[in-house]
């Protein structure tokens, strides 16, 4: 099985936010929730970098072991999903997450969180594959439709690589020998406990 | 009219030239030759590097969510301590406090009034008193409750129940312990505010902690309206009641906090929990099975006599001679 990762190279990074939107159209992610964001590193200083950013599907998840329901999985492609069902909005996740992902919907008073929002790696959640329920819940599920992840597939420079880490990793190493540089593969070393050896 | 317009606008167009020219042309000569675009690239690994220890990764974000511009922000520090350190601060001190009651009753037994019951009755806590316990008592459980099942309900709970029951569980005990907590916030304003005159240490505690407070050896060491066991626990309840309110405010209402400073509340909020839950369990104890006549101080507020010469003979004196009032609430009259 693929062990699947996302990759963003942040020298091909135009900070256009198409991922963003793209993620926020196909996903109908509700108001103020954001699964992808574009970081600009250094703005307007030399040296200048964006980033874009979103559930790294961590190996060994802090979000899945720090969760007082233990709503979260990894499936078989290595992509960490959660079940809405279990998960009681208590915000531990978003304490222990390196890149903040987990997100809240403010449903009640009291600013109390709802049930957490965060990206699926375009892969749905717990129930059936292609289902309403899946749909109105985690957003579209293209993995199961042999897909990857729209950000990824719509990135106009093609900045944002997702799929198989070794393939994608590959495709970068051949990237940084054939320009001469490169920024490094962002979180991956906090996502991973590994990096692309440039 | 119009001549003067048209003056005005080809002065401001010679301007505008005239200002492009003098800004453009030094920057053209500046122009290097060859563009080095991984001169001060940021590399992620020395960004990461140059970070202070546990700072995140931060640039500029186009939304509205400020937080989101931390890229990489620190996180395995508090899932160390959130998986490991709390469960095992929790398992120890409850266990721990249980293994001490246990000994403590097998060693030294239910604590007798020496005397007897004298059949008489002084009124110990008015109303006021007591309503003030009994808050904080009641909420204090409820937390510690829901509180304890957020670190070992998993574990313990889960199991048994299956996940779908515990997480229905769960949620209902997360939102019994953010509203209850603001009881318990009252409980303990009110808490201090009517008891902290009686609780001031002074030098009739040193010698009731001299005389091993009557728990340990024989006899009783006198003392006023508080002994010194009694005014740890106030001062426990007050220092740790203002900070699990202080943490547990900021969990509740996070948004203006950086990650780190949730973390922080979180670490606060964990730790001071298991040990007041300690101390708590230590209190009912004495004051329900570990003493005869104790409970009734905060049942119905009205203590034997002889109890009280016994455990707080320097306040039972003051009543007597009538220095003071006996609760904090209009007196009864005794019947």
């Amino acid at each position: 099985m693929a062990r699947m990762k996302f990759l963003c190279d942040a020298d091909r990074c135009i900070e256009c936010n198409a991922c963003v939107t793209a993620c926020k159209n196909e996903h109908e992610v509700p108001w103020g929730i954001n699964r992808r964001r574009v970081v600009t590193i250094n703005d307007g200083k030399p040296g200048e970098r964006s980033v874009s950013m979103a559930c790294m599907h961590c190996t060994d998840a802090p979000c899945a072991s720090v969760c007082p329901v233990s709503c979260f999985y990894t499936t078989a492609d290595a992509v960490v999903l959660h079940s809405k069902d279990l998960c009681i909005g208590c915000g531990y996740c978003f304490y222990a997450c390196p890149f903040g992902a987990p997100q809240y919907p403010k449903t009640s008073n009291f600013g109390s969180r709802g049930k957490m929002d965060k990206c699926t790696y375009c892969a749905g959640g717990p129930e059936a594959d292609g289902s309403q329920a899946e749909l109105d819940k985690y957003g579209r599920n293209r993995l199961a439709e042999g897909k990857l992840p729209l950000c990824a597939e719509m990135c106009s420079t093609k900045a944002l690589l997702a799929g198989d880490g070794d393939i994608i990793a590959q495709i970068y190493k051949e990237r940084v020998a054939k320009r001469g540089y490169g920024s490094g593969a962002w979180g991956w070393k906090v996502a991973y406990k590994e990096t692309v050896a440039l | 009219m119009a001549s003067k317009l048209s003056k005005a606008f080809r002065a401001l167009a010679f301007g505008f030239v005239a200002l492009f020219a003098a800004s453009s042309l030094p920057a053209l000569a500046q122009q290097p030759t060859s563009v080095n675009p991984t001169a001060q690239s940021v590399k992620e690994e020395q960004l990461l590097q140059a970070l202070k220890p546990g700072a995140p990764v931060a640039g500029r974000i186009s939304i509205p969510d400020k937080q989101a511009a931390n890229l990489i922000q620190p996180g395995r520090d508090w899932r160390a301590f959130n998986q490991e350190t709390l469960p095992k601060l929790g398992a120890y001190s409850l266990i721990g406090i249980a293994f001490v009651l246990v000994a403590f009753y097998a060693l030294r037994g239910k604590i007798r009034i020496d005397a007897g019951l004298s059949g008489m009755k002084i009124l110990r806590f008015g109303a006021l008193d007591r309503f003030t316990h009994w808050l904080t008592a009641t909420s204090f459980i409820v937390l510690a409750i829901t509180g304890i099942n957020v670190t070992f309900g998993k574990f313990v709970l889960a199991p048994v129940m299956g996940p779908e029951a515990f997480a229905a569980w769960a949620g209902f005990a997360k939102l019994l312990h953010n509203y209850v907590g603001f009881a318990f916030m009252a409980g303990v304003v009110l808490t201090f505010l009517i008891w902290v005159k009686d609780n001031i240490p002074n030098a009739v505690d040193l010698q009731w902690f001299a005389a091993g407070g009557g728990l340990l050896g024989k006899g009783h060491p006198p003392a006023k309206r508080f002994n010194g066991g009694q005014k740890i626990i106030f001062w426990s309840v007050v220092v740790g009641g203002f900070l699990l309110s202080l943490s547990g405010w900021h969990l509740l209402f996070p948004t203006a906090e950086s990650i780190e400073h949730v973390q922080w509340q979180a670490t606060l909020h964990g730790t001071t929990a298991f040990v007041m839950i300690a101390i708590i369990i230590a209190h009912i104890y004495i004051g329900s099975v570990g003493m005869e006549g104790a409970f009734d101080a905060m049942g119905s507020g009205e203590v034997d006599l002889n109890w009280a010469k016994e455990h707080h003979s320097l306040w039972v004196e003051d009543v007597m001679k009538g220095k003071r009032p006996a609760g904090n609430a209009a007196p009864q009259p005794a019947e």
